[in-house]
């Protein structure tokens, strides 16, 4: 070795030892960090259980409350819940996916789609207790609804509108435009070229999006607590006027009271909640995976 | 699978072509129309920008029918903004804006009662990236067709696209996959052949060939050569041994200082590489710049 490289060497340190030891530091950071959102859903989910599955039966979940903790059940509030998100998916997903598309593929740029694009993004940051606000006063009231299932699902669907447009168009944006080209130079016209491939491309993105916006739509209390009658609901909603009551709302209701065998029920109704959630996103990526098959990347 | 395919356009005739949304009878058109039947393309004074920044300036050529046209030039002379011109692409663009005329047949491209749709319709166009649908390949080359409202045999429709653009005999077995199982080079093949099945009048090719590998680039120069025949053809390429091979007539485009292209010189293919008009021409040509 000649006396040039052997100083071109000396003016390099490497520190391998320092280097590989800061990488598996930062490895183990990240895995402590996993590991404290991982360990507290273990920790509520199995408190959560300890306490509930006891009084899961099938009484309970076909019994309506009752002034005895015993004789208690979900029903009602299962039910409202589920129609709830009925109402959410047939008013906010067809409104919120049709914006996205008028957004993303018609609307040209300018000041004023940017002031819709912000407060869309805005709305979407809005405690939910203001969109309570806004139904009572708009639905219940102008509307005259009164505290009806219908009133209730408006404004859930009101409330997730915004994550299902930001979603949509996050699921839009990623299809290549070389797509859209293709379409159209074939003398497909814009609607023609967005039905039959932009969003059977965007959809698995789209339906992502609503799978989290229902999420939200059905853990949601705080503005149900100003629209629905909070008195318990012994009855099955009969029509969209009825008044309802949903779980979050029966939740809230017996961990409230100072019994202990409320606190329990209540546990076993978050449960109940947990399973009709997990049921309707199963649903959702089913639906997801089977339109990723349609479409053959 | 089906015996019989159809031709997918004879050539030789007048084309019966119409941009207007609703299609003329050919006997009402006026006799100049006929005229300019020798070219596909008539573009005047073309000047075009993006927001202010200025893209084309003056271009005036003829691009002729039944031949194949290159337009060649260095990065960013603006051949690709020129070829997106003819077949109104440039209309996604929201910032871009034109001067000059092009006409189409006679008929002004972007004149009241033209419609981009119509006019895309007769004018194919392949994309520099192979970019099939995420379909299968019957449906890639079904669906403009099936937009279009093509009411014949669409199964030999299809057939009769795909054996133009010489890919029936690799994919016939597997018409139910994906176009995007398929090779670069298959791929774009798959695109020429989307581009056919509607039968268009001419073919726009930007650099049809920069994501191929020589073997797969051999093959689609192979077809363009094939296909002039019927169609009239203008590909966009960098490739100057490209332009030679496959062009009947080129066209040489260059920007200078200010980054706008200008249309340097056009001529028969063979007289633009043997004896060059302008020097800047014979400087491209020879290797000693772009």
């Amino acid at each position: 070795m000649s006396a040039a490289s052997v100083g071109a060497l000396a003016r390099w340190r490497p520190r391998l030892q320092t280097r590989s030891r800061n990488g598996r530091a930062f490895l183990l950071l990240c895995y402590a960090a996993t590991a404290v959102g991982i360990l507290s859903l273990l920790v509520l989910l199995a408190d959560t259980a300890i306490k509930g599955v006891p009084q899961l039966s099938w009484d309970f979940l076909t019994s309506y409350p009752s002034r005895f903790a015993a004789r208690s059940g979900v029903l009602s509030a299962a039910v409202g819940t589920l129609y709830l998100s009925l109402i959410v998916i047939v008013v906010a997903f067809p409104l919120g996916i049709a914006t996205a598309i008028y957004l993303e593929e018609y609307a040209r740029p300018g000041p004023l789609n940017r002031i819709v694009q912000t407060n869309i993004g805005n709305l979407a940051g809005v405690p939910s207790i203001i969109y309570g606000m806004l139904g009572l006063a708009v639905f219940v009231r102008a509307m005259s609804l009164q505290r009806s299932l219908l009133a209730g699902g408006l404004t859930i669907a009101l409330l997730v509108l915004p994550i299902v447009i930001i979603n949509a168009q996050e699921a839009l944006r990623a299809v290549p435009s070389s797509l859209r080209h293709a379409s159209l130079a074939l003398g497909a016209t814009r609607w023609e070229t967005v039905w039959h491939h932009v969003i059977p491309a965007a959809l698995p993105g789209i339906l992502t999006g609503t799978i989290l916006a229902l999420s939200r739509a059905i853990g949601e209390a705080a503005p149900i607590i100003l629209i629905s009658s909070i008195a318990f609901i012994a009855f099955l909603p009969d029509g969209l006027l009825d008044s309802f009551t949903i779980l979050p709302i029966q939740i809230f209701i017996w961990v409230s009271k100072p019994q202990e065998d409320f606190h329990a029920i209540a546990a076993s109704a978050i449960i109940v909640l947990l399973a009709l959630l997990l049921t309707l996103n199963a649903v959702a990526i089913f639906v997801r995976d089977r339109s990723r098959r349609s479409t053959q990347w | 699978m089906v015996s019989d395919p159809v031709i997918v356009r004879p050539g030789g005739h007048t084309p019966p072509v119409s941009i207007r949304l609703q299609d003329r009878p050919a006997e009402e058109r006026p006799a100049e129309r006929t005229a300019a039947l020798d070219q596909v393309f008539r573009i005047e004074h073309l000047s075009a920008w993006y927001g202010t920044a200025q893209a084309l300036r003056d271009i005036t050529l003829d691009v002729p029918r039944n031949r194949v046209t290159a337009i060649i030039g260095p990065s960013g002379c603006g051949k690709s903004t020129l070829i997106r011109c003819l077949n109104r692409m440039n209309d996604l663009i929201p910032s871009f804006r034109q001067e000059g005329r092009i006409l189409y047949h006679g008929d002004d491209v972007c004149g009241p009662g033209s419609d981009a749709v119509a006019l895309r319709r007769h004018i194919g166009m392949v994309f520099q990236k192979p970019n099939p649908f995420p379909k299968s390949i019957f449906d890639n080359v079904a669906f403009g067709p099936r937009v279009n409202g093509y009411s014949g045999d669409l199964k030999a429709l299809v057939e009769g696209a795909l054996r133009r653009a010489a890919l029936w005999d690799e994919v016939k077995d597997k018409l139910g996959t994906s176009g995007l199982a398929l090779s670069g080079g298959q791929q774009q093949r798959l695109c020429i052949a989307r581009a056919l099945a509607v039968e268009p009048d001419a073919l726009l090719m930007d650099e049809p060939c920069s994501a191929l590998d020589p073997i797969a680039t051999y093959r689609i120069e192979e077809l363009i050569t094939s296909l002039a025949v019927d169609y009239s053809i203008v590909i966009v390429t960098h490739n100057m041994q490209q332009a030679s091979r496959v062009s009947d007539y080129t066209t040489f485009l260059l920007s200078g200082e200010e980054r706008i292209g200008e249309l340097v010189e056009f001529g028969p293919t063979r007289d633009l590489f043997t004896t060059p008009k302008d020097e800047r021409t014979e400087s491209y040509i020879t290797g000693r710049f772009g």
